[in-house]
């Protein structure tokens, strides 16, 4: 069992609650995942530079001159942002892979949650509401976030086998279920250059869906598809720079409810996580059906192929 | 009319006092307000009560439930009157997965839609559904009526018993020994009843009746090959 909360806002004018609304969605989510929880929110993209956003479990010792360090390293100035375990690196926007080079040899201890042009990550063991105030998840802000309470089954109860995964610029997963096939799919990926951190089943979900859009599937391609080759349970819910899908196995038995008003689309694990949103008495209540691409974007369309 | 403020005083303290109504109660008539999508609301009651939630509920909500009438007046979550004995369940909105699995009696009302699995393992409960139902419905049902106002999903009464499944509009597919059967004197009587009891003003005649061809009750050797 696992808890999910995404919101995606459609009306721009909550973008300064939408840490504040997650957050509340989140904690409402702790009895379906008490070992960990995390959050990935879409806030302003950078200007033609990539965030990486870090985690380490010695902060004070590895953050200290990261970004000076890594400056030197890729002949460039980087800025660093430190929010708790977590720092967000501000980088060139062509220099993601050897910027990761960079940081295994300066800082090997240090983890990379996410990388992209508005993404950050951030996730840590313990309770929802402990997680939530270590980065003041509530005073986020953003266009769309996705939240995860965790309660693992397939990999051990550590930060890096929290949701959300992210696997590729921009990218996240977050995922209730677990999957038979992800060992030998894992060995494929590898095979194929996908570089895979962890030996969790969901982020072997997220780089299918990463490995896939490489390959020129657009996202709904992608999601179409890994309902072909991904076997187990799964109800997904990923995120992109400007998109917000969801999609469910055929059979369908992790529960999943959303809603959506002239100002947001809602998804919850369970309707209890939807309660307090503003206007959710009026807004149209649906669980989304069984093998089902569902997808909404401020800009693009889930056939849109990638760049 | 009692009213039970389900946010101010928990839910344990909902079930006990609902839990507690005698046969010869007084109190007959409740109303539970700000739900806000609790499990297991108004689960296990036992008197001929009336109990109204205003709102949608989570998981189980009447649930094991024995002559009272439990109205939602909202949606439900996964599992609605399940295992129920006798009485009514009503729902305003869409129910979630296994609505009414395993009930033995009473009848079941879902207003919209509900999803999949709905009447799994059903024992002798009538589900009235004035919407669609989902995948899996009915799965080794054993007894009762499953009537569908609207379209039935895949796999429709896969490995079913005894139950008998009318449905008014579409068939996705049927499930493992699930046929199409003759709609006799006797099953539009049974259907009208239901109909009439859960507020539809469809017509008995507009749907076709599914039950099982009876070939898996017995292992057939020439099948063998298959395990």
């Amino acid at each position: 069992m696992c808890g999910i909360v995404g919101l995606f806002l459609k009306d721009q004018s909550l973008s300064p609650k939408l840490g504040e609304m997650l957050t509340d969605m989140l904690i409402t989510m702790t009895d379906r995942g008490p070992d960990s929880a995390g959050i990935a929110i879409y806030g302003d993209p950078s200007q033609g530079t990539t965030k990486i956003t870090v985690q380490s479990a010695n902060p004070e010792q590895d953050f200290a001159s990261l970004a000076d360090e890594l400056g030197q390293r890729l002949n460039t100035s980087v800025t660093q942002t430190i929010n708790d375990t977590h720092a967000v690196l501000d980088i060139p926007g062509d220099q993601f892979e050897a910027a990761r080079a960079a940081l295994a040899e300066i800082r090997p201890t240090v983890r990379i949650m996410s990388r992209g042009e508005s993404l950050e990550i951030y996730k840590e063991v313990g309770l929802p509401k402990d997680v939530a105030a270590r980065f003041n998840l509530s005073g986020m802000t953003g266009t769309h976030g996705i939240g995860h309470t965790r309660m693992a089954t397939e990999s051990a109860v550590t930060t890096m086998g929290a949701h959300p995964f992210n696997t590729g610029d921009d990218q996240c997963l977050v995922h209730n279920g677990s999957l038979s096939n992800h060992n030998s799919l894992r060995r494929k990926l590898r095979r194929e250059g996908v570089h895979i951190q962890t030996e969790n089943d969901t982020e072997v979900g997220a780089a299918y869906l990463t490995w896939k859009m490489m390959n020129g599937a657009s996202l709904g391609e992608a999601l179409e598809s890994s309902l072909e080759d991904l076997d187990g349970f799964f109800t997904f819910v990923v995120g992109t720079k400007d998109g917000f899908g969801v999609v469910r196995d055929p059979i369908a038995c992790k529960p999943a409810v959303m809603a959506e008003t002239d100002q947001y689309v809602a998804f919850g694990s369970e309707y209890r996580a939807l309660v307090n949103l503003p206007g959710i008495e009026d807004a149209r209540v649906w669980e989304p059906e069984p093998a089902t691409v569902y997808f909404w974007s401020h800009t693009d369309s889930p056939n849109k192929k990638a760049a | 009319m009692q009213t039970y403020d389900l946010e101010a005083d928990g839910l344990r303290g909902l079930n006990a006092t609902l839990q507690d109504q005698s046969k010869e109660t007084n109190q007959t008539s409740w109303q539970v307000v700000n739900p806000k999508g609790s499990h297991a609301i108004a689960v296990g009651l036992d008197a001929p009560i009336e109990v109204t939630v205003k709102g949608s509920t989570g998981y189980y909500c009447a649930g094991m439930n024995q002559q009272a009438t439990v109205r939602v007046e909202g949606s439900v979550g996964p599992g609605v009157a399940e295992n129920m004995m006798s009485g009514q369940v009503i729902v305003d909105g869409d129910a979630s997965q296994y609505a009414g699995a395993t009930g033995h009696g009473g009848l079941l009302v879902i207003k919209g839609n509900a999803s999949s699995r709905c009447g799994i393992s059903m024992k002798g409960i009538d589900i009235v559904v004035h919407g669609n139902i989902g995948h899996m419905s009915a799965f080794m049902a054993q007894a009762g009526n499953l009537v569908v106002c609207g379209d039935a999903g895949d796999a429709l009464g896969d490995s079913l018993y005894e139950a008998r499944l009318f449905v008014r509009g579409s068939v996705k597919s049927l499930g493992a020994d699930c046929i199409e059967k003759e709609m006799r004197p006797e099953h539009l009587e049974i259907l009208k009843d239901l109909l009439d009891r859960a507020g539809s003003d469809a017509k008995p005649e507009e749907f076709k009746r599914y039950g099982s061809a009876r070939q898996l009750y017995n292992f057939d050797v020439d099948n063998s090959a298959a395990y």
